[in-house]
């Protein structure tokens, strides 16, 4: 194993990544588990947007679904890049001059917590439009079946609607998962040291441009699989009551 | 159509309980109006039969029963309770059209079983979600139920799994897992293969000879002349002829019916 190492030239590249200094490997971790943090806050508040979203859009007033439509054409029709600079310093900007206006001291806000908020909001205009889809394919005589037995709204969306609905929405949803695992290094341009970002720094320390970028590359990569093996299991399960169905992560 | 509303119900007998009582019931859909002052009533035992032809409005009428269509005016009383109304016909509470659904078990044309729950659970999710009734005692109930409509070993699969037949046998046995106070039964098994349709009319027959309380909107008439107490014809939204069925089918008094039930047998 020793020779073969030496022997492909690759020694030199995995001393550099060794995840203790003056290895890089650990900066390249950390950096993944800030971005994997990320993209699971933002994924998550996208689900809860579009959640609400959706059912606004369906079943809400006027007012509401133009709210609504708004949102999801503006955050549909922005480059992520500009919207994570707006909300990133323009957002914080806003809100730093409302805290003084009103007495309050500067605050700084987290890298973790705007990534989240920015591409949640990004996500949430996504996930409002895939949901709003599968809701819509959820056949109405098992929603009417479910109002005919006296059901509740809220326990017919949680009990009926929902379940039934995931099916339709999670190869949508892990689609929107793997963009929210790769939007995360867009925060590298507002200075959160995330995977592409500690990438860079150690790619630029060591101008070992070639080894640390494939490196992340198979992260990423790693990330994707792992991701299509949990989004398959689940949609199997989801489509548990339909014969001959699959496909699903494949 | 004032005719229908004055009608009285001679053949019921006036000693049973009132289980569903509709009076002058209205509907419009837009501009057209589907239902024209329509009455009804059935008392505890009684199999009402609603037939017609399509667009005579006996589904809407069925439908709203249970509000899954609000009626535009009319009143409807369920079990001895009155549902608020306001003017404009949509229900003031909704939680008592709540609890008078739940006192109603509905059969729909196109089954509607939960695809993503097993039959079991299609059979146990109202009464332990919505009624409350213990976990066990449901799934109790709900096995002899299934066992009762043939259908025991299949408590376990899923409804796609199933003919049509077993699934309308399965979405019977879902309304009675309520433990209704009537059942209502829309076109049962026009969505059946031919073959299929005798095994359902074989439950529905059970349920009638046991004292069930149902209104069944059918297109199966030698099944309406079997098993109800009182036929309905309905035609352009207003009863055009009811009685019992022997009178109904056996000498029909007004031209239209004479005419659809030539033209259905």
């Amino acid at each position: 194993m020793e020779g073969l190492i030496t022997a492909s030239g690759l020694g030199p590249a995995l001393d550099l990544l060794a995840l203790s200094p003056p290895g890089w490997g650990g900066n390249l971790l950390r950096g993944l588990v800030n971005s994997m943090q990320i993209a699971l806050g933002a994924f998550g508040l996208g689900l809860l947007i579009g959640l609400l979203g959706a059912y606004g859009k369906l079943y809400g007033g006027p007012v509401i679904r133009d709210l609504l439509a708004v949102y999801t054409t503006i955050v549909r029709a922005v480059p992520e890049l500009i919207l994570i600079l707006i909300l990133y310093f323009a957002v914080t900007d806003a809100l730093n001059q409302f805290l003084v206006a009103q007495g309050y001291g500067r605050i700084q806000i987290s890298g973790v917590v705007a990534g989240i908020a920015v591409l949640g909001v990004v996500q949430g205009a996504y996930a409002t439009e895939v949901l709003r889809g599968a809701i819509l394919a959820v056949p109405a005589g098992q929603i009417e079946a479910a109002r005919a037995f006296g059901m509740p709204p809220l326990m017919l969306a949680r009990r009926i609607t929902l379940p039934a609905m995931l099916a339709f929405a999670l190869p949508g949803l892990a689609n929107l998962w793997l963009i929210a695992t790769k939007d995360t290094a867009l925060l590298a341009v507002v200075g959160f040291g995330e995977l592409t970002l500690e990438t860079r720094q150690a790619a630029g320390s060591t101008k070992a441009y070639f080894t640390f970028f494939v490196a992340a590359g198979l992260l990423y990569l790693l990330i994707s699989l792992i991701s299509g093996r949990v989004f398959g299991w689940l949609e199997r399960r989801a489509r548990r009551g339909e014969p001959g169905a699959g496909g699903g992560g494949r | 159509m004032g005719q229908a509303a004055a009608e009285t119900f001679p053949d019921l007998p006036p000693d049973q309980p009132e289980a569903i009582r509709i009076d002058d019931l209205r509907k419009s859909f837009g501009m057209i109006e589907v239902l024209r002052g329509v009455s009804l009533r059935a008392c505890e035992g009684d199999v009402v039969a609603i037939i017609g032809g399509s667009g005579s409005g006996k589904s809407t009428l069925l439908r709203c029963i249970n509000f899954l269509e609000t009626p535009t005016s009319g009143r409807i009383v369920i079990g001895g309770e009155e549902i608020a109304l306001r003017p404009d016909g949509t229900p003031a509470s909704r939680r008592q059209i709540e609890r008078a659904r739940r006192s109603l078990g509905m059969v729909f044309q196109q089954f509607n079983l939960w695809s993503h729950r097993t039959i079991l659970e299609n059979l146990i999710e109202v009464p332990v979600h919505v009624l409350g009734v213990p976990r066990t005692e449901a799934v109790a109930r709900a096995m002899s139920l299934l066992t009762r409509v043939g259908l025991a070993e299949k408590a376990g699969a899923y409804p796609a799994f199933l003919s049509g037949g077993q699934q309308q046998r399965a979405a019977i046995a879902r309304a009675l897992a309520i433990d209704p106070r009537a059942m209502l039964f829309d076109e049962p098994t026009s969505a059946l293969d031919p073959e299929l349709v005798g095994e359902v009319l074989n439950v529905i027959r059970d349920l009638a000879a046991e004292g069930r309380t149902m209104i069944l909107v059918t297109h199966e008439m030698n099944f309406a002349r079997e098993v109800a107490s009182h036929v309905i014809y309905l035609h352009n939204g207003v009863i055009e002829e009811q009685g019992p069925p022997a009178s109904l089918f056996g000498a029909p008094r007004s031209d239209r019916l004479k005419k659809f039930l030539k033209s259905v047998s």
